[in-house]
């Protein structure tokens, strides 16, 4: 594994979002600097309201900057066309959320299956459906949701459903893993379970995860943790404490 | 793909869209059904008013008429012979038709139309209406032995039977005759007193004779085949035969002989009733008396009788209440409008039928410049009826521009429950976009929604519409029964059913009208749909 080596995979350079409220101008990060090396299991801890989402936002292109630039290896893509970015969260970036945010009326396999088809048009999916068939079902083995293809959301526990979840982000086969509090509405051992897999996906997998959330215990198991204070980033702890990550059950 | 998937879904999970367009669907239905019910009478009544007129007429302007006919069939023959299939003078005039039913003097305004057997039925499907198989055939002013349709030809075999037209013809004639005898001979031993007044009245003026003896209870009939009246210039009312009868001329004896043929109007000489049946006043056999304006100036009234031969049923009502037609050359005479020297007669119009394919129009203009304006009109058959195929085509366009609006409404519940489902999928929408859905996708997905909604709603409303009119008369005779009210009267029109024509070009541009107004009422809400900000929509609660 090259990690900390090479090229920054993410980075962003003096990232600055406000939000208005009528005439009220409400400044929510003010200036982040941050990067995101190949392979990493980055966690971003900060309090509720302290912009984590927002941030996770705007590296996702989900949402434009006030100022400043992210740039996704090496070029600069928060100013790209709105198409590019679509293109570019469809083909290299993965999101889950804290509301696992499935299509209620999808059953679990095409959820997983929906950004490949946003990727191609109907004829384009319909000639390669059986490889993408057989790379969902191995995905959702390998979630450990093998068992629920043909349920819909609504039919799934938390967990499950965030694991579904997991598996769609993944299928696309991104670079990226943005993970917005993806155990903030689960259970402590269901959380830890969700952990455990993403630490996994991040090992065996070589997956780079960007994950925010409030609960510092859960920072625990990141190659690296940053805090986000005041809109602004605090490193909390040096990349190469990766032993502590061992030390959490797999 | 998923665009494709996610419309299905939605269209299977979400009934209150499907709701939103049952309004297109009837829309769609009604428009079917009143076009194809429109077409149907329209044409119908197109046809029906083409066969019994002919392509081009051209007529008289005065009562008087023209003089030879022959010259001036020739002359529109040189003009525009190559269009033309057939010609036919005919003889038009106002007149009035009474016989007697029942001790009751019936009287009816009538258009009285002279026309030549021969060659009537060349301009027009005339002979199609008769009601005897060899009329039909071959026309003929002869009184039939018998055989006389006992069910409406042109109507399928529900129509109700007509059986009282089984003894129509000679066998009608001869009992009718044999009851006049025994109803006069009665009438003679209980009214000597009124029969020599009427003796003393017919010695006098003859005018006052007809006035006089049309208001006796029973009025003695017309047994008379008087040779003299049929020249202008006598008039002569009703005589008592036994009075008048025997210095003029050989006795007329009604069970062998018969007056002048005639062919009435359906509608004249019978009544429909509510369950469809037809109440014969008259038969044929039986005789009617005519009484024309003569071309005398002024005209006086001239009167003759004649033997119905035959009923003229076209089906238009219009048309079966007011012709009567009679030979021309007999009709010519009655009015003075027959040159007993030469043997020219007079004639007011001249029916012209054009060979398949000729424009009407430029035969119209063709004959305008031969004959003066002043003295001739010269129309077409659209021409003679443009207001009533105008007032139908007017009719239809209103129609559907209301019908088309009840669509247009239901594109509003469309664009309603489109915003509210816009709004419920926010979420959604903010997912498909995190996954990299583009504006345009997400647009698609609304836009092929209303496509699918708009599809679905015009589909089971045209199949709607195109059973409702394959069963349409089966669903007026449900409704007229449970209503108690006739939704379709065949007295009106004379149709035994409702018609009604599919045309396929109609239902193709109804439902595209209808898709059209579902897919532009998804557009507003497909665009809020597209312009949702990705972070906003998914922190959508």
């Amino acid at each position: 594994m090259n990690k900390g080596l090479g090229n920054m995979l993410l980075e962003t350079v003096g990232l600055k979002k406000s939000f208005h409220k009528g005439k009220v101008t409400i400044p929510v990060l003010a200036g982040v600097d941050l990067s995101v090396r190949p392979g990493e299991l980055l966690a971003i801890i900060g309090q509720s309201g302290s912009g984590k989402s927002t941030l996770l936002h705007l590296l996702g292109t989900l949402d434009a900057p006030t100022a400043g630039e992210v740039h996704f290896e090496g070029r600069r893509i928060d100013n790209l066309s709105s198409s590019r970015r679509d293109k570019l969260r469809n083909r290299h970036f993965g999101m889950i959320f804290q509301s696992y945010h499935l299509l209620p009326e999808l059953n679990t396999f095409e959820n997983v299956l929906a950004p490949l088809m946003i990727r191609y048009s109907t004829w384009g999916y319909m000639t390669r459906r059986h490889k993408y068939r057989d790379a969902a079902t191995e995905l959702l083995e390998i979630v450990g949701l093998g068992h629920r293809l043909k349920h819909r959301p609504s039919e799934l526990s938390g967990g499950e459903m965030q694991r579904a979840a997991i598996a769609r982000a993944l299928v696309a086969g991104p670079d990226l893993l943005l993970a917005d509090e993806p155990t903030g509405n689960l259970d402590h051992q269901t959380g830890q379970e969700i952990l455990e897999l993403l630490c996994r996906l991040n090992s065996e997998q070589n997956l780079t995860i960007v994950m925010v959330t409030h609960d510092t215990g859960i920072g625990a198991i990141a190659d690296r943790v940053v805090r986000l204070v005041d809109g602004r980033l605090a490193e909390a702890r040096a990349p190469e404490t990766r032993t502590t990550k061992k030390r959490i059950p797999a | 793909m998923y665009k494709l998937l996610l419309c299905c879904r939605y269209l299977r999970t979400r009934y209150i869209a499907l709701a939103s367009i049952i309004s297109v669907t009837l829309g769609v239905a009604t428009m079917i059904v009143v076009n194809s019910v429109m077409s149907g009478f329209t044409t119908e009544m197109r046809n029906r008013i083409h066969g019994i007129l002919s392509d081009v007429i051209v007529e008289s302007r005065g009562m008087d008429g023209f003089y030879d006919p022959d010259r001036h069939m020739q002359q529109i023959a040189e003009v525009a012979g190559d269009y033309i299939e057939g010609m036919t003078p005919t003889v038009i005039v106002p007149a009035m038709l009474n016989f007697e039913f029942r001790g009751h003097n019936i009287a009816r305004q009538v258009n009285l139309i002279g026309i030549d057997e021969r060659t009537q039925s060349q301009v027009s499907d005339f002979e199609e209406y008769l009601q005897h198989p060899e009329n039909r055939k071959a026309m003929s002013f002869q009184l039939r032995e018998g055989g006389y349709d006992t069910q409406d030809h042109q109507a399928g075999p529900e129509a109700q039977p007509r059986t009282q037209m089984e003894t129509a013809g000679w066998e009608h004639r001869r009992n009718w005759a044999k009851w006049q005898t025994m109803q006069t001979s009665s009438y003679q031993t209980r009214w000597p007193v009124e029969k020599q007044v009427a003796q003393q009245q017919a010695a006098g003026t003859q005018a006052s004779v007809t006035q006089s003896s049309g208001q006796l209870p029973i009025q003695p009939p017309p047994l008379l085949s008087s040779a003299e009246k049929t020249t202008a210039s006598t008039i002569s009312g009703p005589i008592d035969p036994f009075a008048a009868a025997a210095p003029q001329g050989p006795v007329f004896d009604p069970a062998k002989e018969q007056h002048p043929g005639l062919v009435l109007g359906f509608a004249l000489g019978s009544i429909r009733d509510d369950t469809g049946t037809d109440k014969f006043l008259v038969l044929p056999g039986d005789d009617v008396k005519i009484t024309v304006p003569t071309n005398g100036r002024p005209p006086t009234a001239s009167s003759c009788d004649f033997t119905i031969v035959d009923f003229y049923e076209s089906k238009m009502s219009e048309y079966d209440a007011h012709f009567v037609f009679v030979p021309i050359r007999k009709l010519q005479k009655l009015r003075g409008m027959y040159n007993e020297s030469t043997g020219i007669g007079w004639v007011n119009s001249i029916q012209i039928k054009l060979k398949p394919g000729a424009d009407g129009n430029e035969v119209r203009e063709k004959l305008k410049k031969i004959f003066p304006h002043q003295l001739y009109n010269v129309v077409t058959w659209q021409d003679k009826q443009g207001p009533l195929l105008a007032a139908v085509q007017m009719e239809i366009v209103i129609l559907n521009i209301l019908l088309f609006m009840i669509i247009a409404v239901a594109g509003f519940g469309i664009l309603a429950t489109f915003l509210m489902i816009v709004v419920e999928k926010t979420r959604d929408i903010g997912i498909l976009k995190s996954l990299g859905a583009s504006r345009r996708g997400i647009m698609g997905i609304f836009l092929g929604y209303g496509l699918m909604l708009g599809a679905v709603g015009s589909g089971v409303g045209m199949a709607l519409g195109l059973v409702f009119v394959d069963n349409l008369n089966r669903i007026a005779d449900f409704v007229s029964w449970v209503t108690g009210q006739p939704v379709f009267d065949p007295s009106i029109y004379y149709f035994e059913k409702i018609p009604a024509i599919v045309d396929p070009l109609m239902i193709v541009w109804v439902v595209f009208g209808a898709l059209a107004i579902a897919v532009l009422a998804s557009v507003l809400p497909a665009l809020r749909a597209a312009m949702l900000h990705p972070v906003e929509a998914l922190r959508y609660e």
